[in-house]
């Protein structure tokens, strides 16, 4: 295929209107798998978490994770849907080697929850109200690697291999009805809205949402329509979208392809496509003639999902507090500007910081902490700032320590390092590394006066009422104690000894 | 010494056991023996395990010598098991070569439950091409021979089964009935075979056929020895979600109170639509002598309609290939099972595997599933039909509402010969017409001897059914027939098999 034309965006705007669709797949994080007792652990050893039950063995059946129906319920919730009373799952029947069964066992026309919204919000503070069809339960497929070939596709390869620790871990794959009339915003709208859902779904604690490790993926639906004509045109399903930048990219580089097509005189094939992360392009996948037949039926070795009224609002009771009516309060709270408070949430920083007022840290000294030196420090090491090895209990610690004088900022710095260097907790960091701040004023006393006593003069110009003077001598006394002194404690002591 | 044990019935031989009179080795070993005589003619079993049946049976005796009180009330006492049940330590092919030495990493729950109770699992029997048959001719390691006329078939799909018993090589046997395949082949060798409740038996570990559909199940030659093994086997299991969680009926002490012959203030009905045109003479003399001895017993023979039956057939033969199509994709050469190395890529390989390893009836349902599951296709396939399973459910709440138990003859014929239907689906399909509805509907049926037939001195079944979680009545009514029956004909119908020719071998 030859390269496709691409459209300038603001032509592709001004001629027509996006039709934007997204669904997006959440990987649970229940300790086991959708039907079987299997764990899920991200990284294991190929194929050591596996059973009869997800290996597809003949004989062997399902029986649903309650924990995931719980997820998926409050997921639904979490979105505004409707919790059905009464579903049940559906094979979805294909040939694939990665998938045991050679069906997935999926929700087809009676999905868990349907029929809600998100409200995102853009950059501008516009709101825009997405509307949620419907979140549905299934499980995922094992994973397959294509040894030999160039491109590590299985076009070219010289043989596959297969792990199924993923084989039968829960998803639930949420999907939005078309979204209209977005026009120009519409890679911004999308990117908002996978990264609002990522947000929410994380305060629910029921998935990692990690895009860079597939716990969270989005495949992206777009087509255009003439300008006003409200005429749907033919839709291309971009998958393989592995992150919030490239959401954007995807809607954007298919905006403008589709128009390339269209202003040729072509018409859009409807096919799945992949993005590529490097380009920013897309490439196609399988075409879809007409549509795939995937001979649904009720899954007839489950009964069906039932939850009851009661269940459903004890499971509303667990929500927490909107991860964005949070925010609005904390900025509140803290008196911080809508720019500070992006900057923090852009930095991974506001939870962290969060979490260490709530270990009991004044919340400026927490931000400062978090926004400066441990940003520098993850920085440094090249990971996000929630992975640094300290706690926010840790580092309130930390704060409390220098509240009291135990530590200066100098000697917390140095605290800070041991902990991140897996030295232990602040306090075994302080007791190993000897860092206490020295408060016995016997031995301060001896350093003040052999400071005063090596400088007379300075000594002198105090004794005369200049305490501005005071400050040499209180850096000859840090500069004595290797800094473990308490400047504040020192110059007092200075004050006395000259009074 | 060896001949005499293989003929007991199990409750008889478990009371030897227990009672150290006999050892269960020598109960083992006594149908090891027989097994060897007589398979080469019966050909009811695909493996037998000798060495672990004796190991079985050797702990059995040695806890009874220590004091210990047994597992069961069926301990030490052997069994043939159906190999369409996952067993850890023997092969589990289904009767075909796409599992052909397949040893499954785990036990089905019905097979931990054997184990539990201290039966002696002798072996794995033969059937239909994963249960799909009614004549054992599907095994793609040839058909089993009714020992009460080796030109003649088993039934089907548990044919190994219900042979074992008749030829006196296991007392028990495990079975599984979709359509009949434990009631069809216990009509025709002159056994007793029971389809509990759907849900009342774990599924975990039987390799489907029809999810929906399947039901494991005991065979016997008594009523009183099949409830014994279905209290072994039955009860909910956490790993079988269409499991029921509720008691086990009390079988057995329904089939002790059947026995004593008293079903006065029971009343029996008679499917008008599981009759007449279509059945053997000798069958409905049969049926219509069972419905006399019902009387005498003191019950009340009515006779009810269920309207839908007549479509249950239909409807069975597109929700079984819906289901078997989707339940046989994962025999793809991938994990386990027969592997055809053809063609470069893994769907060639697939495809290759899939031809070499399915038989024709296999090949034939998956085919007519898939169609029936395509889209544009499913509502007037798969939708219709299963709207007539509810239609059929109704008739049966409606037929009980009025009585205690329905009763049909179970199959419209006795067993055929070898070979002639083998060309007629449709023919072989209608073998199963009086069993389908109970499996349609999920409620229990049993076949219990009823008869020789006049024209041709072969058995016939008598089908009793009764509601879901019903099957104390339907014990009840089993044993009390087959106590009037033995008492008027001098004895069990089985006791009239002829001898199979052994002395040769």
């Amino acid at each position: 295929m030859s390269t496709p034309t691409l459209i300038e965006f603001d032509d592709v705007v001004a001629r027509f209107d996006p039709m934007l669709g997204l669904e997006v797949h959440v990987e649970l994080s229940t300790n086991t798998k959708m039907f079987c007792g299997c764990p899920t652990e991200f990284g294991a050893e190929p194929n050591t978490q596996v059973c009869p039950t997800c290996l597809g063995m003949p004989g062997a059946l399902p029986v649903v994770n309650r924990t995931a129906v719980e997820s998926a319920i409050r997921i639904g919730l979490a979105l505004n849907c409707s919790i059905a009373p009464w579903g049940r799952f559906a094979r979805k029947n294909y040939f694939y080697p990665d998938m045991p069964k050679n069906f997935q066992t999926s929700q087809y026309d009676e999905p868990i929850a349907v029929d809600g919204w998100l409200d995102v919000e853009l950059d501008d503070g516009t709101i825009v109200r997405v509307e949620i069809e419907r979140a549905h339960m299934e499980e995922d497929t094992g994973k397959s690697l294509h040894v030999g070939g160039a491109t590590g596709r299985i076009h070219g390869a010289e043989y596959s291999l297969l792990d199924y620790n993923r084989a039968g871990v829960p998803l639930i794959e949420i999907v939005t009805k078309m979204i209209p009339d977005t026009g120009a915003r519409a890679p911004e709208v999308a990117r908002a809205y996978v990264t609002q859902l990522r947000d929410l779904v994380k305060s629910l604690g029921v998935s990692d949402v990690r895009m860079d490790q597939g716990s969270m993926r989005c495949d992206v639906n777009l087509s255009l329509s003439p300008k006003g004509s409200g005429v749907l045109g033919t839709r291309s399903e971009t998958k393989n979208v592995n992150s919030l930048r490239s959401v954007e990219r995807a809607v954007r580089y298919e905006m403008s392809r589709h128009a390339g097509v269209l202003l040729d005189g072509g018409t859009v094939v409807q096919e799945t496509r992949h993005f590529e992360e490097q380009s920013g392009s897309t490439r196609a996948g399988r075409i879809k003639e007409t549509s795939e037949d995937y001979r649904y039926f009720p899954e007839p070795d489950l009964v069906p999902i039932a939850p009851t009224p009661e269940w459903v609002e004890e499971l509303r009771g667990t929500l927490p507090e909107l991860p964005w009516e949070r925010r609005k309060r904390i900025s509140a709270e803290w008196g911080l500007t809508a720019e500070e408070l992006r900057d923090l949430v852009n930095a991974g920083a506001l939870d962290l910081i969060e979490a260490t007022v709530a270990a009991g840290a004044p919340a400026g000294e927490a931000r400062s902490w978090w926004v400066a030196y441990l940003t520098q420090q993850a920085n440094t090491a090249g990971v996000p700032l929630e992975e640094l090895a300290i706690t926010p209990a840790q580092v309130a610690r930390v704060i409390e320590l220098v509240t009291s004088g135990e530590l200066n900022n100098k000697l917390a710095r140095q605290v800070v390092d041991g902990v991140l260097a897996g030295e232990g907790s602040p306090d075994e960091v302080v007791e190993s590394r000897g860092l206490k701040v020295v408060s016995d004023d016997g031995a301060l006393i001896a350093a003040v006066d052999e400071a005063l006593a090596a400088q007379p003069d300075v000594a002198e110009k105090i004794r005369g009422g200049k305490v501005a003077a005071a400050g040499a001598i209180v850096g000859a006394v840090m500069k004595a104690t290797k800094g473990q002194a308490d400047a504040k404690r020192v110059r007092e002591l200075i004050i006395e000894r000259c009074g | 010494m060896s001949s005499d044990l293989t003929r007991l019935d199990a409750a008889t031989l478990a009371e030897k056991i227990h009672s150290r009179e006999v050892s269960a080795v020598e109960a083992a070993q006594a149908h090891l023996d027989r097994i060897a005589a007589v398979e080469g003619d019966v050909h009811a079993f695909l493996h037998v395990a000798g060495e672990s049946a004796l190991e079985s049976a050797a702990l059995v005796d040695a806890s009874i010598a220590a004091g210990t009180a047994p597992a069961s009330p069926l301990a030490g006492v052997p069994l043939a098991l159906k190999d369409v049940f996952a067993t850890i330590d023997m092969p589990t092919t289904c009767g075909s070569r796409i599992l052909e030495g397949w040893r499954p990493p785990y036990d089905a729950t019905l097979t931990s439950r054997l184990r539990a109770a201290g039966i002696t699992i002798l072996g794995k029997t033969n059937m239909d091409e994963f249960a799909m048959g009614s004549s054992t001719e599907y095994s793609a390691y040839g058909p089993t021979h009714n020992p009460w006329a080796l030109d003649r078939i088993a039934g089907g799909s548990g044919g190994g089964s219900a042979a074992a018993l008749a030829a006196f090589e296991a007392p028990l046997a495990i079975g599984t009935d979709t359509g009949g395949s434990i009631r069809q082949p216990a009509a025709v060798t002159g056994t007793v075979g029971v389809k509990p409740t759907y849900g009342g038996v774990s599924r975990y570990g039987l390799v489907a056929c029809a999810s929906s559909l399947d039901q494991g199940g005991p065979c016997a030659r008594t009523v009183l020895d099949a409830a014994l093994l279905h209290e072994v086997i039955a009860g909910h299991d956490p790993l079988d979600s269409t499991s029921i969680d509720a008691p086990v009926p009390a079988v057995v002490e329904a089939a002790r109170l059947g026995a004593t012959g008293d079903l006065s203030g029971l009343r029996v009905g008679v499917v008008r639509e599981l009759g007449g045109e279509g059945y053997q003479p000798g069958v409905r003399a049969s049926f219509d002598a069972a419905l006399r001895r019902l009387e005498k017993l003191g019950a009340e023979v009515v006779e009810v309609s269920c309207p839908h039956f007549e479509y249950g057939l239909a409807a069975y033969y597109l929700i079984l290939p819906s289901e078997v199509s989707s339940n046989l994709a994962r025999f793809d050469a991938m994990r386990y099972g027969l592997r055809v190395e053809k063609g470069a890529s893994a769907e060639e390989v697939m495809a290759a595997t899939r031809e070499a390893g399915f038989g024709p009836e296999v090949k034939r349902r998956i085919i007519l599933g898939t169609y029936a599951l395509s889209s544009g296709y499913y509502d007037a396939y798969y939708g219709q039909a299963q709207k007539v399973r509810t239609l059929i459910s109704r008739d049966f709440a409606a037929a009980f509402a009025q009585v205690d138990v329905l009763v049909s003859p179970t199959a419209p014929t006795t067993a055929f010969p070898i070979g002639e239907k083998i060309d007629d689906p449709l023919a072989m399909y209608l073998n199963d017409l009086a069993t389908i509805p109970t499996n349609l509907a999920g409620v229990a049926g049993m076949s219990v001897p009823s008869g020789l037939a006049e024209e041709d001195g072969l058995p016939v079944g008598l089908q009793i059914m009764a509601p879901a979680l019903g099957e104390a009545v339907m014990y009840r009514v089993g044993a009390a027939f087959e106590a009037a029956r033995n008492a008027d004909e001098s004895g069990p119908l089985i006791a009239r098999i002829p001898e199979l020719e052994v002395a040769a071998r």
